[in-house]
């Protein structure tokens, strides 16, 4: 028994030795990159663009895998099926009343493809900048374009559009404000986008309504698999006082792809 | 005495490893990559309310990545099999989190001395299994460990979120109409918090029973009265039955895996799962021959907030008042 006791003493002064001898290995707080270091050099250089700063990069060609909400995005769903969805009897006055072939007379086939109806549907996704402060996220189902504007980009004056008005920004804890960003293998953090000025439209192709006052809150993060494989995940808020009795929350996710040999561009469809 | 032998030896060679854990999450913590995710988290259901809330139908397996071996297994299903005593308190697997309906509390557990997040534990709730995530560093055990529903998690903070992996699960189910993932699948986990969100990404790898990875996300939102309801589970007699009797039906002798492609009018092949049935392309195969039927039927007002007086029909209207008689 006292050797044993002998034993459970030595290990244990050895883990306590060890365990701060390792915790010192971790670098002092504010001499990681984005901490305190690197103060004064940078105060003069402009601050970097939104692209150059970006912790992560969501260029590329993304797929849509429908593992969610299968029968509610893939294909139409029936009139009146408006489950999930958290709607107010507004909502579902209008979404009784949806009517395709008016719509298309109309040349309203594309409610469905506003951007919060749009990130839902079966699409691939091609992300591109357009300049160093424009994200542009292009759909191949419906052939629509969403722009994402960093920086103090102010909307125009012109009425509700399909895709609305976005702004976008970083969300990092990294750095401090006008410094340079950290090296790129070192930086993470996700983007925000808050989209306004959407035209009316359908959250679902069945015709459950979003209206002119809807805002859209998206948080996209990137997801790296030990398998290299990628995804984009955005976590996603719709707030409409006109129709929702609260706001609606759900998550997407997009698959990396090695290129564009499969996008196929469609056009809208009313049902 | 050999067991306490080799305690102080293991105490000796696994001490620098947990303590190295402790090292990479001061690091994280300097580089401003921990969040708290401490709290309860309400499950709002705003995706498959019916799958994940009263649950999914027989023969449905839509969107599910799935092989042959999965739909021959889940086409063996019968509802009765989950009332028998012995199977009652199975528990769902950790998966669950993000297929299931409940809410869920994450409990921090703090090493008192330097700080370090040692792990993260999910309790456990109703039918699912208590979940932890270690943060220290510790290795997964052998593979030829026992497995049990919670399984064995590592994880570690990468962007600002949690990655982690899941291995040592028991064989259990995905979906509550028998679809089924085995004791060799292994789960990657993504815990990213913005604000009040928490979206949690599991991505389920079984070489048995399915064909691709299978993702899924769940988005709770932080809300401290939320209900986690700990509930121990008790077996007891819900349908008498005469001893040896197990619900179930042989091949080909289930009567019910037409009726869900026949109420929305879908191809049968469409609802067997496959993960070709995940694109946008076959969507836009599906489309082109595809009629919805007239109006909906079941479960139309399901997690809406309007009052659903009866879940399994199509009525649904603001208030209380019963429905007017036609």
């Amino acid at each position: 028994m006292k050797t044993v006791n002998f034993i459970y003493a030595i290990a244990l002064l050895i883990a306590l030795v060890a365990s701060p001898a390792l915790l010192a290995q971790a670098p002092a707080r504010g001499q990681g990159q984005g901490g305190r270091g690197g103060r004064g050099a940078a105060a003069t250089e402009p601050p970097p663009t939104p692209r150059a700063a970006a912790p992560i990069d969501l260029t590329g060609y993304w797929v849509s895998v429908i593992t969610e909400d299968w029968r509610w995005r893939m294909v139409t769903p029936p009139k009146g099926d408006y489950v999930s969805i958290p709607i107010n009897v507004e909502a579902k006055k209008a979404a009784d009343a949806w009517d395709p072939a008016k719509d298309t007379a109309a040349g309203d086939q594309c409610k469905t493809y506003g951007a919060p109806g749009l990130m839902r549907l079966p699409t691939r996704l091609h992300i591109t900048w357009q300049d160093d402060t424009t994200l542009k996220v292009e759909t191949d189902t419906g052939t629509q374009t969403r722009l994402l504007h960093f920086g103090d980009w102010k909307p125009p004056a012109t009425g509700p559009t399909r895709q609305g008005n976005t702004t976008a920004q970083w969300e990092t804890r990294q750095g401090r404000r006008g410094q340079p960003p950290p090296p790129p293998d070192q930086r993470f953090g996700n983007l925000k986008t808050v989209t306004t000025g959407l035209m009316p439209g359908y959250l679902r192709k069945n015709g459950v309504p979003f209206s002119e006052k809807t805002t859209l809150t998206e948080y996209w993060d990137l997801l790296n698999q030990p398998t290299g494989e990628q995804w984009i995940v955005i976590t996603t808020v719709v707030e409409d006082p006109t129709y929702l009795s609260r706001t609606w929350i759900t998550s997407l996710n997009f698959k990396k792809e090695a290129n564009g040999s499969k996008w196929d561009p469609s056009a809208c469809e009313a049902s | 005495m050999k067991i306490s032998v080799l305690t102080a030896v293991a105490m000796l060679v696994t001490a620098p490893v947990f303590a190295q854990g402790q090292v990479e999450a001061a690091a994280a913590a300097t580089r401003g990559q921990i969040v708290d995710l401490a709290g309860s988290w309400a499950n709002r259901l705003h995706e498959d309310w019916i799958e994940r809330a009263p649950g999914p139908h027989i023969g449905d397996y839509s969107g599910l990545p799935i092989n042959d071996e999965a739909r021959a297994y889940a086409d063996l299903y019968q509802v009765s099999m989950q009332n028998m005593p012995e199977r009652q308190c199975i528990q769902y697997t950790s998966q669950y989190i993000v297929m299931g309906p409940q809410n869920l509390r994450i409990e921090p557990e703090v090493d008192p001395i330097s700080g370090a997040i040692v792990a993260l534990h999910m309790t456990g709730t109703v039918d699912r299994a208590p979940h932890t995530v270690w943060m220290d560093g510790r290795p997964h055990p052998s593979k030829n460990s026992p497995h049990s529903a919670g399984g064995f998690t590592t994880g570690v903070w990468q962007g600002g979120m949690i990655a982690a992996q899941t291995t040592h699960l028991k064989a259990g189910l995905v979906w509550r109409n028998g679809v089924p993932h085995s004791d060799q699948a292994t789960i990657t986990e993504y815990y990213a918090r913005h604000g009040d969100l928490l979206t949690i990404t599991m991505i389920l790898t079984d070489p048995i029973y399915y064909e691709e990875p299978f993702i899924r996300n769940a988005t709770f939102e932080l809300d401290p009265q939320t209900r986690v309801l700990p509930e121990p589970c008790e077996p007891q007699v819900e349908i008498p039955r005469p001893p040896g009797e197990v619900p179930h039906y042989l091949p080909g002798e289930n009567p019910y895996l037409r009726e869900f492609a026949e109420t929305f009018n879908l191809p049968l092949e469409a609802v067997r799962g496959g993960a070709a049935t995940t694109y946008p392309e076959y969507g836009k195969k599906l489309r082109a021959t595809y009629k919805p039927p007239e109006k909906c039927t079941v479960y139309c007002c399901g997690g809406t907030g309007l009052t659903v007086p009866n879940t399994n029909n199509a009525m649904c209207r603001e208030g209380d008042a019963p429905p007017p008689t036609p």
